[in-house]
């Protein structure tokens, strides 16, 4: 047993690195965010070059075919440089749904172009309701044709194709179909939009059905938790950074214990977070037994940590924690909009609490 | 990364399974409610056992009794013993701690003489460090040695001594320099628990045992050839202890805390709140999720520092969190079980209307001191903040 990273996946993580902080620093974070999608084309066409567009799609359909722990290391790092735009929702939300309905002839087109860095795409999975229960979906299509209102879409100004879920099944809208009308939602994380999505009698082809894309639901969900790591990983650095070099009464800040063990918390959190999302990623890819549960306790570890790190980072810089200025705010921002994505610590917990405590997957012997 | 067991691992495990199966004591159930005491002679009948099949002490190297296990197996001999509810080998500190200190410290003449008998429970080994005025500041010990002819004479106090009352040999960090810097004045000797002079009494703590001791050494001679280490180097010899002391345990602990919850939840489906399973009262429910994701999580941490160790050969920044997340998980996890049980939580070992005899109220008691022993919380965020995050040094 081994939990290490080979040296391919080491590879990939520090040439992941390098072309963030070379390609989207934060100056870059802060322009995007600025505008109305914090999509940039110059951008997108470059992490095609990398291939990341199309990293875990099978090669079949035009990808590269790794698995999903790489998917964690390549999110990880695009957590850390606070990547903005629709990376997450053309990638690792809408692309896993349409790998598990790539039976589909559309599906596996779409998985194609979004590969070639040709197209990109988004989910519709919520309601006025905000159940992260895609079987909890009320909007049904009538004869092909979709009608109602999906909130809290990311990235759908930028998509080119929507993925509905509905009642009966999964539905493959494009996003220029007459009848799409896409409204921003004006949300606490800048550099990840959100939209109202309406759709008046808008063709959309089925691609499968909801339970088919359970497990690509859990792949985003490993996806966004090691996103969420990685944006820990970063507010640690900076706030150990700043404990060193902040002085008051004559001292550097960080000699102190009470903001020492602050940073060692951080540093437990995000270690324990770490390795959370690592272990579910693997699952899922090697189809566990426990994968599901794995993923849940992933995201309700790292939906938390990720608020509590946030907390203790910003408090640990003082006031120049509450400023605008400084870089903190914005990875708290995406925290909070990431803990709440694809179902938050409280959501997860009663998933964890029906496989193990319901389904009598655990049957302890007498203590 | 590769979870699966290796084919090493398969066959390690496959191995010790079938030792266990047919040697695993059937009747540990009617002997573990006994006071330590009386059981103690049949835990050393069973570490004998162990110790014959070359089971005692699986990450020593070979050729001193051990299989040179690599921490992988080590994690799953752990496993397998919980799996099988062995009962515990008494010379728990012999071996996870003071073994491999002669073994790494120790001269040829003394591994000859001492690791035998730690591995085969023939002697019992205690540790002699925290004084009353040493704790979190070990090195400011004050127990002192000097030397007179063939012997040092040893005058002071160590407590919090686990296996006082049955040790037969001590590893006692004494002063053997007061002129020098605090660190660098300290030996370690090994002493014997015979010796005129040695006087143990019981501590009586929190949960009303006395899994404890104080000892109290009036002019007690020891032979120079019993000193581990060089003479004024027993920082270093101490140190090395310690690190085994927060490093491998986490894997004997994982099992441990994987059945306790595992307990819980099964009786979550049964004992009742508010007139329902208390599994199925929603804020019942939330929490015993959480606890079982943390300990899922210990778990996972564990894998990922034994993996970074094997690979590095040097414990990782991963392994420093490790007790610190035990200590304060274990606390929650017997908070949880006091609020499911309700008023029956506080029945003790004795009550007929205990649930499972007692061993949850004992638990949330002893759970207290967690993080406190072996280093406390506070310590260890100060270790982390200094050595892992290279935060300067507050003290």
């Amino acid at each position: 047993m081994n939990f290490g990273l080979n040296e391919s996946q080491e590879i990939l993580k520090e040439s992941a690195r390098k072309f963030f902080a070379g390609e989207c620093p934060i100056s870059e974070v802060r322009r995007l965010m600025e505008t109305g999608t914090a999509f940039d084309a110059n951008l997108w066409g470059k992490l095609a070059e990398q291939g990341y567009t199309g990293i875990v799609f099978p090669e079949e359909t035009g990808g590269i075919g790794l698995g999903i722990v790489e998917l964690a290391l390549l999110m990880e790092e695009a957590g850390r440089a606070l990547l903005p735009g629709p990376f997450f929702s053309t990638v690792a939300l809408a692309g896993s749904v349409l790998v598990a309905c790539s039976g589909n002839a559309q599906s596996k087109k779409v998985l194609g172009a979004i590969s070639r860095g040709e197209a990109r795409a988004t989910a519709a999975l919520l309601e006025a309701t905000a159940s992260w229960d895609p079987a909890d979906a009320q909007m049904t299509a009538r004869q092909g044709r979709l009608k109602g209102e999906k909130l809290f879409v990311p990235d759908a100004a930028v998509a080119d194709w929507i993925i509905v879920a509905a009642k009966n099944g999964v539905f493959l809208a494009e996003a220029k179909a007459a009848g799409v009308r896409v409204a921003p939602m004006q949300g606490m994380d800048l550099t990840r939009k959100l939209y109202s999505v309406q759709f008046d009698n808008t063709t959309a082809e089925k691609i499968g059905e909801i339970s088919d894309i359970a497990r690509a639901l859990d792949v985003a969900t490993v996806a966004l938790a090691a996103e969420l790591v990685g944006g820990m990983q970063r507010t640690l650095d900076l706030t150990v950074e700043y404990a060193k070099t902040r002085k008051q009464f004559g001292k550097p800040i960080g000699m102190f214990q009470a903001v020492q063990h602050h940073c060692a918390d951080m540093y437990l959190e995000t270690e324990s977070a770490r390795s959370a999302v690592y272990y579910a990623a693997w699952g899922v890819q090697e189809n566990a037994p426990d994968a599901s549960a794995a993923v849940s306790i992933a995201k309700m570890y790292a939906s938390d940590a990720a608020r509590t790190v946030g907390n203790r980072g910003i408090q640990v810089h003082g006031g120049m924690g509450f400023t605008w200025e400084n870089d903190l705010h914005l990875y708290y921002r995406r925290a909070k909009a990431s803990e709440t994505a694809l179902g938050d610590a409280t959501f997860h917990r009663e998933r964890i609490a029906r496989l193990v405590i319901d389904s009598g997957a655990v049957s302890a012997q007498k203590a | 990364m590769d979870l699966k067991l290796t084919t090493e691992e398969l066959a390690f495990r496959n191995e010790l399974r079938a030792w266990l199966e047919s040697n695993v004591p059937k009747d540990w159930n009617e002997w573990r409610e006994k006071p330590l005491e009386e059981s103690f002679p049949y835990l050393r009948a069973w570490q004998r056992k162990l110790y014959e099949a070359g089971w005692a002490a699986v990450s020593w190297p070979r050729e001193y009794g051990g299989r040179g296990a690599t921490l992988m197996q080590q994690a799953i001999f752990w496993e397998e013993m919980a799996r099988v509810q062995a009962p515990p080998m008494p010379n728990a500190l012999g071996l996870g701690l003071i073994g491999p200190t002669i073994i790494a410290h120790g001269t040829e003449a003394q591994k000859k003489r001492y690791i035998p008998k730690i591995l085969s429970a023939e002697e019992i080994w205690c540790q002699g460090f925290s004084e009353p005025n040493a704790g979190s500041d070990l090195a400011a010990l004050q127990t002192e040695a000097r030397l007179d002819g063939p012997h040092y004479v040893v005058n002071g106090q160590k407590v919090w001594t686990s296996y006082g009352w049955v040790g037969d040999w001590c590893e006692l960090v004494v002063r053997t320099d007061a002129s020098v810097a605090k660190h660098k004045g300290l030996t370690v000797l090994l002493v014997d628990m015979k010796s005129p002079g040695v006087e143990v009494r019981p501590l009586r703590q929190i949960t009303g045992e006395s899994e404890f001791n104080e000892i109290f050494f009036h002019e007690v001679r020891v032979p120079v050839e019993n000193m581990l280490g060089l003479l004024n180097d027993g920082w270093n010899v101490a140190v090395s202890t310690l690190m085994h002391e927060r490093g491998a345990f986490g894997a004997r602990l994982t099992p441990m805390f994987k059945r306790n919850i595992d307990r819980l939840i099964e009786l979550s489906r049964t004992v009742q709140r508010n007139g329902r399973p208390a599994g199925q009262d929603p804020l019942l429910r939330q929490k015993l999720a959480q606890c079982y994701a943390e300990v899922e999580i210990m778990r996972v941490n564990q894998m990922r520092a034994f993996s970074r160790i094997s690979a590095t050969g040097v414990p990782g920044p991963e392994g420093s969190i490790q007790k610190l997340f035990w200590s304060e998980l274990n606390q929650r996890l017997q908070q949880i079980a006091q609020e499911m049980f309700g008023p029956y939580g506080q029945l003790v070992a004795g009550d007929e209307h205990a649930i499972d005899r007692g061993i949850w109220s004992h638990g949330y008691l002893r759970s207290r001191g967690n993080t406190i022993e072996a280093g406390t919380s506070e310590v260890q965020r100060n270790i982390i903040g200094h050595f892992v995050l290279g935060l300067p040094r507050s003290y």
